[in-house]
């Protein structure tokens, strides 16, 4: 193709990528290196059906004024991303100085808010990605040797996880496992132990959320692996089979190395979505003891009182960042690909 | 003659037009933003009887008002005249000068306003409250004489002493809940608690936090030993999963929201046994203090800064109509209601108590909300017993500190 066809064939879709990616992404960034102006505050007396105080309050007219010159706020450089509820440098610096072995530094930096969201956002990523992989090439393994007339139902069932919304579908858990619920009782009457409660202990909790990450995703590696099992050539099973090979031997070195793509191609869109782990520690109430970045976002936006552009900014493009580590691995790998292909 | 009856007819659907705007509003757009629960829903149809000739009457009545309340009023016009406000979200719109002084309008059209309604900062009437709430206790009468204590616990030892004497007797294994969903819900009971030991949130003058001291260690102690007779699950229970816990009669002992009370007392999602012997009481005192552990709540109504003088009238003038003395005797039980009309029941015992044993009101600071937000958050180690009370008062302090710089209170 010629640059020039290229440049006008690609046109449509940079033009998008730069309104809708590129755009948002630096706005958000600005945003993230300002905080808002030092409020004026003065002492005013204020009343209401319980009495009156007096009470420090904003003075609006010196305040707006302030704004009304510089709307986006006082430049705070990368002060946001250095603070106690981000990387908060200072505080991680201090417990290394102040910590007499790695046990008591690592409790001391998951403390923090923005480490402690970080510990569970890696957990959360690296045990969902592989065991969806793993699930759903079994699933597909399996669903691929049952007879026709099954199939189709059983693809339709395989697929509901993932048809549910996320938010739903830990919320209907989060009943189920409740005490009272049908499998949070069941698993009493397992252990046999009456105060056992999933959603009460942290490490019950993570696990617990885990599972669900891979009830809810392993359908998507299922149907993308069922798909590339349809492609196998039929004609090496035989000859593998001819050649006396097991069941076995014949999917470890005849099927699963013509899936590799599709492993990458899994692999990558899974630790994207896993990284940004979030409707389920909504769902499941579970932000008491588990916390990820996505949802360090949303409570700095939506949680309590007040909003923080700041804070949400600064945990977004660091966010941005941690993906962008996650998949250079994967990348490098499908760059090799495209280049050994090209030669 | 067949003229004659047209005309009479005529005059009658004129006559029934002007009664249909009648409140007196000749043109105007209300639009109200609102929380969402059974006294602002009444308030908000008293205010939509407004509605007609040139005058329109539109609500939006949602659990997230409160994210959505500043972009909405900071646009001009904005989208909202009315918003629905609390003790903490009058502040929030306060701080960016988003809604307007009510002097003249409360001159003009507030003539049947108790002068206590009046929320006033600075001199200027900011929002016109209607109703009050605040936690209190609830307690199971039965379930406490079988249990063999006599009398509706005062105080939190009391409280404490009872779950004792409940759980040992075998009764319940989880007497007590409180609101502790970690959050929102978990950082209200450390403030609740905290109010009855006297002690000051912030250094007076001051934007910086104070509660890193024996006051604030000896509140989440208190906070453990109740939690300790409370469902393993507590960190997921808002106010709506112990309302459903006390209907299904799972609980001797509850710190639950006042306008609960009328949920709990209405005859529906409850047995018989539950609901007769519920009883409603001032929140308890603690520690020798006077003050019940509670903080008092008002929502009232306040009017958008950025709409135009004729709107703001013509709102105002809907939302008297929408708390109205007809309006408050037709929905008695739904809330404490401050305006005219009202009278005591016994789903508003609990508040009126609480109220009466001088519990102070939720501080009206504007960076009340960011100390708010960090207790949320930083407390729930202490309570699941992996750091130390000390440790999550310095947590808290850190929290509010960094996020209070961003929010510009602190320098």
């Amino acid at each position: 193709m010629k640059n020039r066809t290229f440049f006008w064939f690609i046109l449509p879709s940079l033009v998008a990528m730069i309104l809708f990616i590129a755009l948002p992404i630096g706005s958000v960034f600005i945003q993230s290196l300002y905080i808002e102006h030092g409020a004026v505050l003065k002492e005013v007396k204020s009343c209401g059906p319980f009495g009156c105080k007096d009470e420090l309050q904003i003075d609006v007219v010196a305040t707006s004024q302030l704004k009304q010159e510089k709307p986006l706020g006082k430049f705070n450089g990368f002060g946001t991303y250095t603070n106690r509820n981000h990387l908060a440098v200072n505080e991680v610096r201090d417990a290394w100085g102040s910590s007499p072995n790695w046990k008591i530094y690592f409790s001391k930096v998951y403390n923090l808010p923005f480490y402690r969201a970080l510990a569970f956002t890696l957990t959360y990523t690296f045990l969902v990605t592989p065991l969806v992989l793993i699930l759903g090439f079994c699933i597909a393994l399996a669903v691929n040797s049952l007879p026709k007339k099954l199939k189709g139902p059983t693809i339709f069932v395989s697929l509901l996880p993932m048809i549910v919304t996320p938010l739903i579908g830990s919320l209907i858990l989060f009943w189920m496992i409740d005490s009272k619920g049908i499998l949070g009782a069941s698993l009493q009457w397992l252990f046999e132990d009456p105060n056992l409660s999933l959603k009460a202990s942290p490490t019950l909790t993570w696990i617990m959320l885990i599972i669900y990450g891979v009830w809810h995703s392993a359908p998507f590696a299922f149907i993308v692996f069922y798909a590339g099992l349809q492609t196998v050539p039929s004609e090496t099973i035989e000859a593998a089979m001819i050649d006396g090979a097991s069941r076995w031997e014949r999917t470890r070195y005849v099927i699963l190395p013509h899936l590799v793509p599709l492993i990458v191609f899994i692999s990558l869109i899974q630790l994207m979505d896993n990284f940004r782990v979030f409707e389920p520690i909504v769902g499941f109430s579970a932000q008491a003891s588990a916390t990820s970045l996505s949802w360090i976002i949303y409570n700095d936006l939506a949680g309590g009182e007040g909003t923080f552009f700041g804070s949400a900014g600064a945990t977004s493009v660091l966010t941005i960042l941690g993906v962008a580590v996650l998949l250079i691995p994967v990348l490098i790998r499908t760059w090799n690909d495209f280049n050994r292909k090209a030669a | 003659m067949f003229l004659k009856k047209v005309m009479v007819a005529g005059a009658f659907i004129m006559l029934g037009n002007t009664a249909m705007a009648g409140c007196g509003i000749s043109s105007g757009n209300v639009n109200v933003l609102s929380n969402d629960f059974p006294a602002i829903q009444a308030v908000t149809a008293g205010a939509s009887t407004c509605a007609g000739d040139g005058v329109t009457v539109k609500t939006n009545l949602t659990k997230d008002h409160k994210d959505i309340m500043v972009a909405a009023l900071t646009a001009n016009p904005a989208e909202y005249t009315s918003v629905i406000t609390s003790n903490s979200t009058l502040v929030t719109l306060m701080n960016d000068g988003l809604v307007r002084s009510l002097d003249d309008l409360v001159a003009k059209h507030g003539g049947g306003l108790n002068p206590s309604q009046m929320v006033t900062v600075d001199g200027k009437i900011m929002a016109v409250a209607f109703m009050a709430n605040a936690q209190h206790l609830f307690s199971r009468s039965d379930i406490l004489e079988k249990a063999g204590v006599s009398s509706i616990p005062a105080t939190y030892e009391d409280v404490l002493a009872a779950a004792k004497a409940i759980k040992s007797a075998g009764l319940m294994d989880y007497p007590v809940a409180l609101n502790t969903k970690a959050g929102w819900n978990l950082g209200e009971e450390f403030i609740n608690m905290y109010m009855g030991t006297g002690g000051d949130f912030f250094k007076p003058g001051t934007a910086e936090v104070a509660v890193n001291n024996a006051h604030g260690v000896a509140t989440l102690n208190m906070l453990k030993s109740l939690v300790a007779y409370s469902n393993p699950d507590y960190l997921t229970y808002d106010s709506n999963a112990t309302q459903a816990e006390w209907e299904a009669g799972n609980l001797a002992l509850a710190t639950m929201w006042g306008s609960r009370g009328g949920a709990v007392m209405d005859g529906e999602g409850s047995s018989e046994a539950v609901e007769s012997s519920t009883v409603l009481s001032s929140a308890p005192t603690w520690g020798n203090n006077a003050r019940p552990a509670s903080t008092l709540w008002w929502d009232g109504i306040s009017i958008s800064s950025n709409i135009s003088d004729e709107d703001a009238e013509a709102t105002f003038i809907a939302m008297m109509h929408g708390i109205s003395p007809d309006v408050i005797k037709a929905n008695n039980a739904a809330a404490v209601w401050l305006g005219k009309g009202y009278t005591p029941s016994k789903a508003s015992a609990g508040v009126s108590a609480t109220a009466a044993g001088g519990a102070a009101p939720y501080p009206m600071l504007p960076f009340m909300g960011t100390l708010h937000s960090a207790l949320g958050s930083e407390i729930s180690d202490f309570l699941q017993g992996s750091e130390s009370a000390e440790q999550a008062l310095s947590d808290i302090e850190a929290a509010y500190t960094a996020a209070a710089t961003e929010k510009g209170f602190l320098q």
